[in-house]
Parts: C-alpha cells; structure tokens; sequence
C-alpha cells in the first residue's frame, strides 16, 4: 500500500508491504542506511528515530502507522543549510561518546528526544533516560558526559 | 525477524474497527501501539491475518477530571499517562508506574489500552489498574458499551474478558488514592519486565508477575483491613499464588521478593 | 609541541554522527540476492529427512541448497592442534550439534522472501542425548563426535605433582565457574559476496581481520589467495567473536557461484546470539596454598574449557590462562592442567581478554578467599605477595616474562584514591550494626598479555601524494579504537603535516598487502610501530631529497614539523615543503613500507576496586563506585585510551552481575535475544573513575602496551570480589558469577544449592609430573 511521510524535511512517498518495518522502509526504499538494526525485541534502539519529534524504535513501528507523520533520522539532525552539527553530535564528538559507530545514530536520536522532555536533567536521568538504547563499546561512560554536556550547551 | 505478511486495515472511528473485528473475527487482531504485538509478529508467535490499525483514532486519547473519577481514553499513551497533571493530582500511582513502562521509546508508542487487553502479568499497568479498583469500558458491535470491573477483566494468561468484536475505549480510575501510595518494581535491568511488582494504594495491593494474570493480593488486603503492620500483612504476599519460574526467578524467590516488596510498598503508601 | 599525549578528539566521530558508518548491509550491490540460513532447532539429533520443496516453490526464492549439495570438503577444526576428527559440514549432513546450526541455505531475491521460505523447510530429527555441561562432556557418557573417541578437544599441562601444597599451612580448594558469555557486538555478522568477470572473488565482511577472512576464503574454497579481495568496512564491534571467519560467510562464495548472482546476507539477532562465537565458559578448580601471615606459596588451576560442538579459538584459551596463570603475584610453585570439551553448544571463541580475564578472575578470587581463610584483609594480602617493581624483566613458574611493572604502585594509587581505609570503617560499623543491607569492597590487581602470544607483527606504511597530503596503510584495522586519529597523530608529530591531511586506509587486502588485524590489544603497539618507523624512513628519505634541493649536507637539513617543512639548520627562511620534496622524488611518490616484528608481547597491569551495596532482603548488588588504575605503558592519546578503559570495565560489571548464556537441558538456549540476555545498560552502571599510570614499555619505540581489554580483565574480579566480600557479613565467601538477585539472596540468606564438586574425569593429562608440552610446535592463534 501506498505511504507517505515526511523524512528529514522531505516528503517520500512509496508502495509498500503492509507489514514493512519502518527501519527497513528508512533503509531500504528511502535510502537512509544511518538508522540501524540491533535486534529482533526492541531491546536495544540502534534503529531509534523521531517520529513527530518523539523517540521511537523503527524496528517496532510499520511504516503503515508512520504514514503522514514526520519523522527525523541521524541524516537530519545537522542543519541542512550549513551542515553544522547538531549540539549533541558535537557533543558526542567531542566528548568521544561513540566508538564503533553502531548504536550512535540511535543513541543520538534518544539523547535528542530526552533532552526535549527534561532539558536538564541529572546524570541519573541520562541513565534511566538510555535505559532502552544499548552500547558495547564505551560503557555508557562517555555517552552519559555527552548528554549532560549537550544539556549544558 | 520479519512478521508474516497481513491485510492491513485501517479504522476511521471506533465503530469501524469494530465492524472490521466483527468481520473478520479470530483471524484479526487490533494495533495500537504496536508494542506487545509487533514483537510476538516479528518472532513470528502471532501471525494475524488482518490487523486493524486503530492507532489513529484522537479521539480515545484523553485524560479528563470526571468528577469521582478520572477517565482515560483507551488509546491514551504511557507518555502522556507518566506526564499528566490530572493524573498525578488524582491517581499519582498510575503516572508514576507508567513512568517504569519499558523504556521511554517504549513510551511514546505503547498505550494503556493496548497494554490492559494484552493483558500479560508482567506488565505494569495492569496490576497498577487492579489496585487502583479501575473499571474498564468496552464497546461492542451496534455501540453497545459495558463496564468491567479491573478485578473481573484478567481472566487468564494473555486472555481477558474482552469479546472479540470488542474494543477497549476507557478506563475510568476512582479518587481518592492520592493520599498513599507505592509502586515497587524489582527488575534486572531498568528496561526489563519486573521479576515481581507491586502496586498498592492504602487498601489495595496488586501484584505483577505472580501468575497467570495481574493479581490483587487478598490475603494482604485482609490482613491491612484488620490492622495488621505491613510487615505482617506482606507476610501474606504470595498465599495462595503459583508464580512463574524463568529464567530470572524461581516461583520460590518471585514468593519471598513479593513479601519483601509488599511490606516496602505498605511502608511507603502508609508514610503519605 | 607534540601532539602526542594529547586529548584529539576522533577524525571519524563527524560521519557516524551524521549519516552513520558504511556497515556491510548498508552496501548496496546491483542485482544481489539475499540468503537466508534454515537452523537447527535440536541441541542434538540425527537427521533423517529434509523437506524443502514447499520453500523451492515459495514466492522470490531462486534456490534451496542442503548439505547434500554442497561439494566443499567437511571443515576439520581450523587450529592444527585441536582434534581433528571434530569435522563439521557447511550445511548439516547426518547429524545436528547444536542448536542454531545452519541446516539449509536460502536464495532469495528479497530478505521478507527468505524469512517466509525459512519458515517452509521441514527437518525431521531424530533425537540423541545431549550434552549440555562440560563436566557431562569430560564424563564421556555421550559422544558428539563418536568418530573422535572422546569429546575432548585439546589438553594442555603443566606439571602435576602430588606435594604441591606439602609445605603450606593453609590451602584453599574451590570450584568456580567463569560462565559463558555472549560478546554482543552491536552489529550482528553480515556479509556479501560478488564474483568479477575476472573471475576475482570480492568479499565484504564485517570482520576485525579481513587478511585472515581472505586466507579462509582461499583455503575453504580451494582458490587462491590473490584472486580474493576482502573489504571490511565500518565494522560495528567484534570484541573477539570476529577475529575468525565464520561458516555461513565463507558458504557464500560457492552460493554466488551457484545462482551467478552476487549475495547479501546478515543474521538477526537471534541468530547472532547461537551463532556468532561465545566467549569464556570455563570450570575452574582454585587450590591455592601459603602461610598463615599472608604469603602464598603454591597455586594450581585446573581448567574444563567448554568449547562448544565444533572447537575454535574457544578451545585454546587455556594456553592463554596458563600464560597469565600467577598475575601479579610472585608464587614460587604453580602447576596448570586443562581440558577443552566439546558439548551440544554454541562454540566458543576469544572474547575481550581471551583466557586472561579466566586467570585473573581465578587467582584474584583464590587470593581473597585465601585471605578469608586466614583471616587478613585482602588488599594486605595482595600487598605481601605481588611482584615487586626490582624484579623485571620477570619469569613466572609458566615462563611467561613479564616486560615491566609497577603492581605495588598501582595497589597504592588505588587504595589512596578509593579511600580504603575509611571504606573499611565503614563496612565494618554496618557489619556490627547487622544491617540487611551490606557494603562489599572488592580489589583486584592484574597482569595481562598484549599482542602475543606469538611476537608482534604488523605491515604499515606512509606515503607522501604529489599535494603533500600523506595516505598511511595498516594491516590493523579500526572496529571503533580509534585507529585512524592514532595513526594520524602519529604520523602528523613525524611529518608536522595536519591531521586532516592524513587518510589511514585499512581493511582492504587489495590495498594493504598483509594485516595482522585487530585483537589482542595489539593495534598501537603493533600497527603503530610500523607507521611510526615508516613515518620516520619517510622522513630519511625526505630529507635527503631535500639536501639536494637545498643544495645543503643531508646532516645539516632538519624536517620542522611546526610548519612541515625541510630547511637548514639556522636558515629556516629558505624552505622546502613536502609537495616540493615529493615533487623531486623519483616517480613523484614519497613513501615507505614497513613489516615491524617486535621483540616481544607487552604486558599491561593496574588494580581495580569497585563498591557495591547488596541488599540481602532482595539480593540486589547496585554498584556504588569503580575506581581504576590502569597502567599500558606511554599513552599515545587518553581520549581513546579512556574510551577503552570504559568499555571494558562496563563488560566486566556485565559478567559479574548480570550476563550469562544459558541452555536449558535439552539444549535449548534460554537466553537467544537481548529482552532475555542480560547485556547491560548505562542505567546498571555508575560514572567510572579512571587514574592513568603510565609505565612505559622498553619493548617499542613507542612505550606503549595494548589497553583494550585491560579494563575487562580488572573490573570482572574486582566486582565479583565486592559481591563476595559483602557476602562475608553473612558468614558466605562465594557465589558464581554472574551475581544474580537470586543467587545473592540465596547465598546471603542460607539456601544456597549444595555445592558442586570439581569433576574432570581424571587428572587432565594423566598424574604425576607431566612435562611442559612443546608450545614451539604449538601454533597458538593470537587472540
């Protein structure tokens, strides 16, 4: 069936499998192979994008129920006109919050939308607020400074 | 994991979604949030031929003051259940519950009708509406609406008193439970299920993850209402109860962690 | 000033934060199918039917291939020395072994196709037991190989004697289980394949060795080398489980062939968790002896290494525990025997440590329970019996020589930082007082090997382009170190070009002609030697060319590498820039290759503790600090150093308190998805405090040891030291890893299950003295 949505700002209309996972839509009929895919159970937010400006996991929405909505991956986080990074992929950056790549993008979308429900939030917050986003590399460490450093900025 | 492929169907009001329930009976299932359903698809456990997506409907998202109660509307997210200014003025236990709800992406999709008529044990929600003494509405074919009673609405695992040409559309929480309360849950990690929960309010104590179904702890209750300490009332957490043994806990273990939390749950509701 | 040493930020952050790394599903090869892999679900069973005709006919589906069809030879183990009757089909024959082995391949146009034919092929089993523990598997009952005679697949001695502990007053004996753990890279494995019209085979692999893929490809194909070309791209985390080359990849090669399509595949999660290499999964017996004032003076271990139904890097990690069998401590009898044992499970294989984190975790446990036993405070004990400082070069009873240390040091950075003594009191007062709910302080002090077993080498190379921009080639390949910013460093601080004009190229055996990859904690010491020294012939070579433009001796040119450019000593007005030099040099390339053989594995140490309350009401162990100080020699960049550290660290509190692969009896496993493994969450973990030490090496240029896995191999015991330690209040001095609440709060509470007994069915390799076997003629892998 035929959806539509908006993505990163541009409106993307394709025919698709009603039971299309909107990861795979984003991946594959979109092109937008930033958002990943971690696991089967909705454990880990690899594939964590902003659907109308709220954290979701991709790989648990079809993208018949994303039909209409807006919906945000990592390629739209940077401002498109200049390119400049967001505060918190500076943030991450600049704090070494990522080390394979893998989860970033998904870590990143969830550190965005948290900051948008609680923009100051405490180390313990950051924590609880990643609880469904999962890193092998860094140990949460670094992710946690970069959080609370994008808060601060 | 890739779900099975499905008609997809597409509700415009409530009581098309329960023209399509009714059309296509056992081989339908309902999508709201998606969040306990699209799971069991992609591993494959439910394969429904039709789903009718009823995601869209506003109109059931809703938490309004009705006057001895509060009323939800059945699509209501846990999201805006957690940050609902009514709620946390007249039935604070369940914004704070739904605060421990999965994880917060988990949040923004999963619904508290969706989650009731799932109607799984280790859920939250469930209990949290068992002690609340909630009474839940469903509407059926022709309009006709019913009011069930929380406590007659978990009927066995992952089965409920809902028909299968019915639809969840409120819950309705009395007041008054905002002077004590406490919501316990004892988990492995933040995002996991609880191993055991607790829900309780002064008088009622509800308890997750201790059967087949969301449970209120009788013999709790009784042992409160005939002023016992909590620490002697939660002695009676689990009589009665067959709880599961899994992975993380044996029925022996899920039997001595409801006593500990059970009292810690009197403790803090009696200190409000 | 240099750069080195410097907190630089990565060149790499800005592309994964932005549009995301290239992973190999992200590739997108014109005209590929997709492969779906049909697995087992039987922990052991015969084979007595398949039915695929349901699947043939299915929408998109362009093949269906059974072991039948498939004309490769039977894989025998690919390490020489284990068994080699322990032969394994590419596609199940006869026999199934675990579940999750592949039992038919899929070719579809699409992957929905391949889910939904998946679900189309009908395999009929018949049962046969099951071994499931490796103690059932040592017993010998039932034979996953009865060709074989035994489900042993490799043993390793050192000694045995019966007097050992003849001399000591107090000996400690304990069975302790190091359980197996999944190391869950956040990628799953993926590949793809294509065959060029040149016949060449292109490999993409998410690999941390795509040299080793390449020779697998050749060897398992029957092809040669140089007609392979493997390409890893961003690789999403391998932490070991992707040093080698799996089944299901190497399968692809003669699938293209098959259908003359290329083919994409990538695993679910699900699969990963019974598939992609598990890691430790060893039964140990503690037996450690001394004196009653603290000295301990004779230690064995005995080791069952689970390896899993077909043995691989898993089943040699006891050569890797022998080696680290005495840590940090100077223990003048030690004797090791192990055993590795194939049972109806996933295999395993090197995970972040290899067989060092075993040995620490066993002698740091044997060390605290040896203090219990005599009644001194562990960090006291420790103290009396470590290495001292004066002593290096040293050579453990195993003949391991350890470069250089400073285990006292670190004890005592530690114990100053963590306020010990206070932490003590503190513990005490609420021991006294009886609480329910009881602090435990645990320490560990460690020793590991870096780059070894075998003598470091790596392939590197620098090359100056006609712009004066600089493209430097390594055989070690990044899966989220930090490679590219700490090969640039170092080459920037050589030829003062900027960071942002060198390109570090990797993981391409069509660009780099050897590679060594990464594991081991190998890259900088390794790889970053063969740059560095062929930055610096680049700078040779660049100087006398300059010489000749400035008409000037070669001994009076000088590189200033503030603005990169080569003048004479005091007329620094008259330069020459590198474009200028490569302008001038034959073939206007400036370059050098370098094959860096070290002198030998590194040795990196530190001491850990971490604090844990533990709620003996519920069993719960929150952690309440983790201090670290971690020692790999000269510090090229703390950023990434730190980042390593973390990483290991959250991996070590995942092991003791909450991660665990299990099975149920009949070989199911129960743990095949991360709702039900317990990976762990920043929300389990506190903000770590890490204390650098910096003792640098003599063993390179650089002074630098490996740090990737040293976080993992000190934060294991020292949390599960805590655990065990609070334990004490209740009159318990051990629990298994992982620390669950139930196990917790069984043990504190008085209802732990009866103690298992040790059981190796005999002495591993007979009894009394057994000599050293001949490790010259073992071809240890490195790990």
């Amino acid at each position: 069936m035929n959806v539509s949505m908006t993505v990163n700002g541009e409106v993307r209309e394709h025919d698709v499998e009603p039971r299309t996972l909107l990861v795979h839509y984003l991946r594959e009929a979109v092109g937008l192979t930033g958002t990943n895919v971690g696991c089967d159970t909705s454990s880990c937010g690899a594939c964590t994008v902003l659907v109308d400006g709220e954290s979701i996991k991709s790989c648990t929405v079809f993208a018949v129920q994303a039909d209409g909505a807006d919906v945000t991956t990592i390629e739209g986080l940077a401002d498109p006109a200049t390119g400049t990074m967001h505060p918190m992929q500076q943030a991450f950056h600049e704090n070494h919050g990522l080390q394979c790549g893998y989860c970033t993008p998904g870590m990143v979308m969830a550190a965005v939308s948290l900051l948008e429900e609680n923009p100051s939030p405490t180390e313990r917050e950051v924590r609880e607020g990643l609880e469904g986003n999962l890193c092998r590399c860094t140990g949460y460490h670094n992710i946690v400074k970069a959080v609370l450093a994008a808060a601060k900025s | 994991m890739i779900p099975a492929a499905f008609d997809y169907k597409r509700a415009a009001n409530a009581e098309e979604a329960i023209a399509l329930l009714g059309e296509h009976g056992d081989e339908a299932k309902l999508l709201a949030g998606g969040h306990s359903l699209i799971p069991l698809m992609k591993l494959r456990l439910a394969t429904p031929s039709v789903l009718v997506d009823v995601g869209r409907l506003t109109e059931l998202s809703y938490i309004r003051d009705a006057g001895d109660h509060v009323a939800i509307g059945a699509l209501t997210r846990h999201r805006d259940l957690e940050t609902s200014d009514v709620l946390k003025a007249e039935a604070p236990l369940l914004a704070h519950a739904a605060s421990f709800v999965g994880d917060p992406q988990v949040r923004h999709r999963g619904t508290l009708g969706g989650t009731l008529a799932h109607g799984d044990p280790a859920s939250d929600l469930p209990a949290v509406v068992l002690a609340l003494d909630g009474t839940l509405v469903a509407q059926g074919p022709g309009g006709k609406q019913r009011e069930i009673a929380a406590t007659d609405f978990f009927e066995g695992f992952l089965e409920t008193a809902l028909q299968p040409d019915e639809l969840l559309t409120e819950i309705r929480i009395p007041k008054g439970t905002a002077g004590g309360w406490s919501f316990q849950k004892f988990n492995r990690r933040a995002q996991d299920w609880a191993i055991v929960g607790v829900a309780a309010t002064k008088t009622n104590v509800a308890l997750v993850n201790m059967g087949s179904v969301p449970v209120r702890a009788a013999a709790v209750e009784q042992a409160i209402a005939q002023g016992a300490s909590a620490k002697d009332a939660a002695a009676h957490a689990a009589d009665d109860l067959d709880p599961p043994g899994d992975l993380n806990a044996t029925p022996e273990y899920r039997r001595h962690l409801a006593t500990v939390l059970v009292r810690r749950a009197l403790e803090e509701a009696g200190r409000a | 000033m240099s750069i080195l040493g410097n907190r630089v930020v990565r060149k790499e952050d800005p592309k994964f934060l932005t549009v995301g790394g290239s992973y190999v599903d992200d590739l997108r090869l014109d005209g590929a199918l997709h492969v779906t892999y049909v697995r087992s679900t039987m922990a052991s069973a015969a084979i007595t039917g398949i039915d695929v005709s349901e699947a043939q006919a299915a929408p998109g589906v362009v093949a269906v291939f059974t072991g039948a069809d498939v004309t490769l030879d039977p894989m025998a183990p690919g390490i020489g020395f284990l068994n080699q009757q322990m032969v394994r089909q590419w596609l199940a024959t006869d026999r199934v072994r675990y579940v999750g082995e592949p039992v038919a391949a899929i070719v579809t146009e699409t992957r929905y196709q391949g889910a939904d034919a998946g679900e189309m092929v009908f395999v009929d089993y018949d049962p046969l037991p099951v071994v499931v523990e490796p103690e059932a598997a040592a017993a010998g009952e039932h034979l996953l190989f009865p060709e074989a005679g035994s489900n042993t697949a490799f043993e390793l001695a050192f000694g045995r004697s019966d007097n050992l502990f003849d001399e000591c007053e107090v000996v400690v004996r304990k069975r302790i289980v190091n359980q197996r753990v999944a190391p869950c890279p956040l990628e799953v494995r993926a590949a793809a394949v294509q065959w060029g019209d040149d016949g060449r085979l292109t490999v993409w692999a998410s690999t941390q060795h795509a040299h080793g893929v390449k020779d697998e490809f050749a060897r398992r194909l029957k092809i040669e080398p140089d007609d392979i070309r493997v390409i890893a791209p961003d690789v999403g985390g391998g932490f070991g489980a992707k040093i080698g080359c799996y089944p299901e990849e190497v399968l692809l090669g003669w699938l293209s062939k098959q259908v003359g399509r290329p083919l994409r595949w990538v695993e679910t999660r699900t699969e990963s968790m019974m598939n992609l290499g598990h890691g430790r999964g060893q039964v140990q017996l503690v037996e450690i002896g001394g004196n009653r004032d603290g000295k301990v003076t004779a230690y064995r271990l005995t080791v069952l290494q689970d390896a899993g139904a077909y043995p691989n890097s898993g089943a040699v990690l006891p050569f890797m525990t022998r080696t680290m069998l005495t840590g940090v401590y100077d223990i003048p009898k030690a004797e090791f025997n192990s055993r590795s044992v194939v049972t109806n499970t996933t295999a395993t294989v090197a995970y972040r440590g290899a067989g060092r984190p075993e040995a620490t975790a066993a002698i740091e446990r044997g060390i605290d329970l040896f203090a219990a036993e005599i009644g001194k405070d562990p960090a006291e004990v420790r103290g009396l019996n470590l290495v001292t400082k004066d002593r290096f070069p040293f050579t453990t009873p195993t003949g391991t020589t350890y470069d250089i240390g400073d285990y006292e040091g670190a004890l005592e950075l530690l114990t100053e930082a963590v306020g010990y003594d206070e932490l003590r009191a503190e513990q005490a007062k609420r021991r006294a007082a009886g609480d329910r709910k009881q602090i435990g302080i645990g320490i560990s002090v460690y020793v590991e090997i870096t780059a070894g077993p075998g003598m470091p080498k790596e392939y590197g190379s620098v090359e100056v382009q006609p712009d004066g921009k600089v493209v430097v080639k390594s055989g070690s390949s990044s899966h989220g170190q930090g490679h590219h910013t700490a090969f640039s460093m170092l080459v920037a601080d050589r030829l003062g070009v900027d960071l942002d004009d060198i390109t570090v190229l990797q993981g391409d055996t069509d660009t780099i002609p050897r590679g060594e990859g990464t594991m081991g904690s190998r890259s900088l010491q390794a790889g970053g030697v063969a740059v560095a020294r062929a930055a610096d012939q680049v700078v040779e070579r660049a100087r006398s060319i300059a010489a000749d433009l400035l008409e000037a001796n070669v001994d009076d040119v000088v590189l200033d590498t503030t603005s990169a450019s080569f003048h004479v000593t005091g007329t620094p007005a008259v330069s020459k820039s590198w474009a200028d030099v490569v302008g001038a040099s034959d073939g206007g390339l400036l370059g050098a290759e370098v094959d860096y053989q070290g002198a030998g594995p590194t040795f990196p140490f530190g001491a850990h503790c971490v604090v844990v309350e533990l709620d003996a009401d519920t069993g719960k162990v929150t952690i309440e600090r983790i201090v670290a100080v971690d020692d790999a020699g000269r510090i090229l960049n703390p950023l990434l150093a730190d980042g390593q550290v973390h990483g290991g660290l959250a991996q070590g509190v995942a092991q003791a308190l909450l991660e665990e692969v299990r099975y149920d009896e009949d070989g199911n496993p129960i743990t095949s998805n991360l709702a039900d493994y317990a990976f762990i969450s920043s929300a389990e973990l506190p903000s770590f405090e890490r204390i650098s030490m910096e003792t640098p090496t003599p063993l390179n240029e650089l002074g630098a040891k490996g740090i990737g896995e040293s976080g993992t191999i000190g934060s294991t015991p020292a949390v599960h030291n805590a655990v065990c330690d609070a334990l004490l209040a209740f009159g318990v001095r051990h629990v298994d890893m992982p620390c669950t609440p139930e196990k917790v709060w069984r043990a504190a509470n008085g209802l732990a299950p009866p103690e298992r007994e040790f059981y190796i069915a005999g002495p591993a390799s007979g009894t009394g003295s057994v000599p050293t076997p001949p490790d010259g003629d073992l071809d240890v892998p490195a790990l």
